[in-house]
């Protein structure tokens, strides 16, 4: 009955390796809703971050909003809207881009405004346009901390996404709700442990894009 | 040329940081903004290249006013140095320098090659050129905030507080660069400093400013150290202005005694010449430079000992140093005499306090009869 046993019976199992229900299939989907919620994410908090981060404005603003989306439940907030829209992808991926949004903002804000002020000075006095200020100067200064919070978002979003389970979607959610249900507790421990690894990738992943994108000068510097 | 035409620049909340401020920046040579904090130095520079707009007045480059061109253009064509050099940690010594070149869209090797060439110029080993910034010392990385605001061999430099942030030795180094540079290069400079001997030191104009932004005193530094023009401008020039000008004056017109010089090989005879109306001797080795100071009864002929000597300590080149470090080493003498050596360090003479003392109040009177003089190091 011990928890080794359960993970190393699940992972034994050949049957769990093929199929609609399958480990490969499971992962695939849990990837897909991973990279889809931290794509609009991004998408949404990079911007902002960085435009407002620029110009130092707006960071209380920022602040109230960061804590109202960290203090939308989850769970709540799938359960409304799949009551409002039925089922459906939109469903899952709004709670998480919710939770994955404020990480990011902040952050990317925080890294924004921590930059060094000379560097940027001496850019402007040397003729560098704004874009040129932010994309040039600040943004490779910020990256460190920029990437950390898209890590936070990624891994929130990693662990969360287990949700889109409890809406007949798919996913590595779906060992844990269908094991739960069916008192497969095998199941229930595989699924856990898949995502637990699937969090760890995240991690060596982030850590191996901050080793190329961040410039030496910086991540020495630091 | 670079004219400020009363210029005034008010804030919002009424705080007056430049007061109708005019200025005629000359051409091709280092002009200096000295005074205390808020005086408006560093405002007065980041109006020039358009950093801050001014509330009023006009800042003319070569006759056109700055406001004419866009503002990206006009800050491209002056040089840039900020206090902590500024440069950007994620590029290498070698990019840091190309960023101007670049920006006017240089390529890259062409940019390159530039920034290597301005390495060379400014002091820094090529060695350097691959490192990022957090690898250099204080110094050098100034020195690549100086190359970087040379890169596109802008006509005018822009300096604020430049060497504030560095050591005294290293500050000094720093500063008899800029000079040699700008010998060869003949740009036309506008420094910003607190430091009043660093502005006596490298500008052919000084502008002093008073609190409020407005203008104490524009002199070349001779005619400020003689004739200040106010109470105001003489306290900030410190307790020992009258020393400190006579940086000004050379010490070639001092009358060196060479009488009292023997080498260490000296004979009885030539010693007891040398040695009948002086108090000291000064014995030389046998190339001629000083080794000590020694009483003239104190020497027997091939048995001195270098060690029993009294220190002759560092000496002045005659003609070229100036008389306040003739004056320096007489003071620090233990004898009360300065040593005057040639260029190649033998010595050329020696000379007495009194001495000094005589010349420095010729100079003095010759200064009040023309403002017109030249700086001479030292």
């Amino acid at each position: 009955m011990n928890l080794l046993h359960f993970i190393s019976a699940f992972f034994s199992d050949g049957s769990h390796w093929q199929g609609y229900d399958g480990i490969p299939t499971r992962v695939g989907e849990h990837v897909q809703y991973t990279l889809e919620a931290l794509a609009i994410a991004a998408a949404i908090a990079l911007p902002v971050g960085l435009v407002t981060g620029h110009y130092g404005r707006g960071g209380n603003a920022l602040a109230l909003i960061a804590t109202a989306g960290r203090a939308l439940p989850t769970f709540g907030l799938l359960v409304l809207m799949t009551l409002l829209l039925g089922f459906g992808l939109v469903n899952v991926m709004t709670p998480l881009v919710v939770l994955a949004v404020p990480p990011i903002l902040v952050t990317t804000y925080e890294g924004m405004r921590s930059v060094d002020p000379s560097p940027v000075d001496a850019a402007r006095g040397m003729g560098m346009s704004e874009a040129g200020i932010l994309f040039q100067v600040e943004l490779p200064a910020a990256l460190p901390l920029i990437l950390s919070g898209l890590r936070s978002g990624a891994i929130q979003i990693v662990s969360t996404a287990t949700i889109a389970a409890y809406v007949s979607l798919g996913g590595l959610g779906r060992y844990i709700v269908d094991g739960l249900y069916q008192r497969n507790y095998e199941k229930v421990v595989g699924g856990a442990t898949l995502v637990a690894l699937m969090a760890l990738a995240t991690l060596a992943l982030f850590w191996a894009v901050s080793r190329v994108a961040v410039s030496p000068g910086v991540r020495r510097s630091n | 040329m670079i004219r400020i035409d009363s210029v005034t620049k008010r804030y919002p909340d009424g705080t007056v940081a430049v007061d109708r401020l005019s200025l005629e920046i000359p051409d091709r040579s280092i002009t200096v903004l000295v005074g205390p904090s808020g005086c408006g130095k560093t405002t007065t520079l980041r109006m020039i290249n358009r950093m801050i707009e001014p509330s009023e007045g006009t800042i003319l480059i070569d006759g056109v006013d700055s406001r004419q061109q866009p503002v990206n253009t006009l800050r491209r064509s002056m040089g840039y140095v900020i206090q902590n050099a500024g440069l950007f940690q994620h590029r290498t010594i070698v990019d840091n320098i190309a960023t101007v070149p670049r920006l006017l869209g240089w390529s890259k090797d062409k940019a390159r090659a530039r920034a290597r060439e301005l390495m060379e110029r400014v002091g820094l080993d090529a060695s350097l050129a691959r490192r990022y910034p957090y690898q250099l010392s204080g110094g050098q990385q100034q020195r690549v905030g100086v190359a970087r605001a040379l890169a596109a061999d802008p006509p005018v430099l822009l300096m604020d507080e430049p060497f504030s942030a560095v050591d005294p030795v290293v500050r000094k180094g720093l500063q008899d660069e800029l000079l040699r540079i700008q010998d060869e290069l003949g740009k036309t400079i506008v420094f910003v400093t607190h430091d009043i001997d660093e502005a006596v030191k490298l500008g052919t104009m000084v502008a002093v400013l008073r609190t409020g932004g407005r203008l104490a005193q524009f002199a070349p530094p001779a005619e400020l150290l003689s004739d200040p023009a106010d109470a105001f401008v003489e306290d900030f020039l410190g307790a020992d202005r009258g020393i400190r000008r006579l940086s000004f004056f050379s010490s070639a017109g001092l009358d060196l005694l060479t009488a009292p010089i023997v080498a260490i090989d000296a004979s009885a005879e030539q010693i007891a010449r040398a040695g009948t109306d002086v108090p000291y001797l000064l014995v030389t080795d046998v190339e001629g430079k000083p080794l000590g100071w020694s009483e003239p009864r104190d020497l027997t002929a091939g048995t001195i000992e270098p060690a029993e000597l009294l220190p002759c300590g560092r000496p002045f080149v005659a003609g070229r140093d100036s008389l306040r470090a003739a004056l320096d080493c007489a003071v620090l003498s233990p004898t009360g005499w300065a040593v005057a050596v040639d260029a190649e360090g033998r010595a050329a003479g020696v000379v007495s306090q009194q001495t000094i003392g005589e010349a420095i109040r010729g100079a003095h009177a010759e200064g009040s009869r023309s403002s017109e003089t030249t700086k001479v190091s030292g």
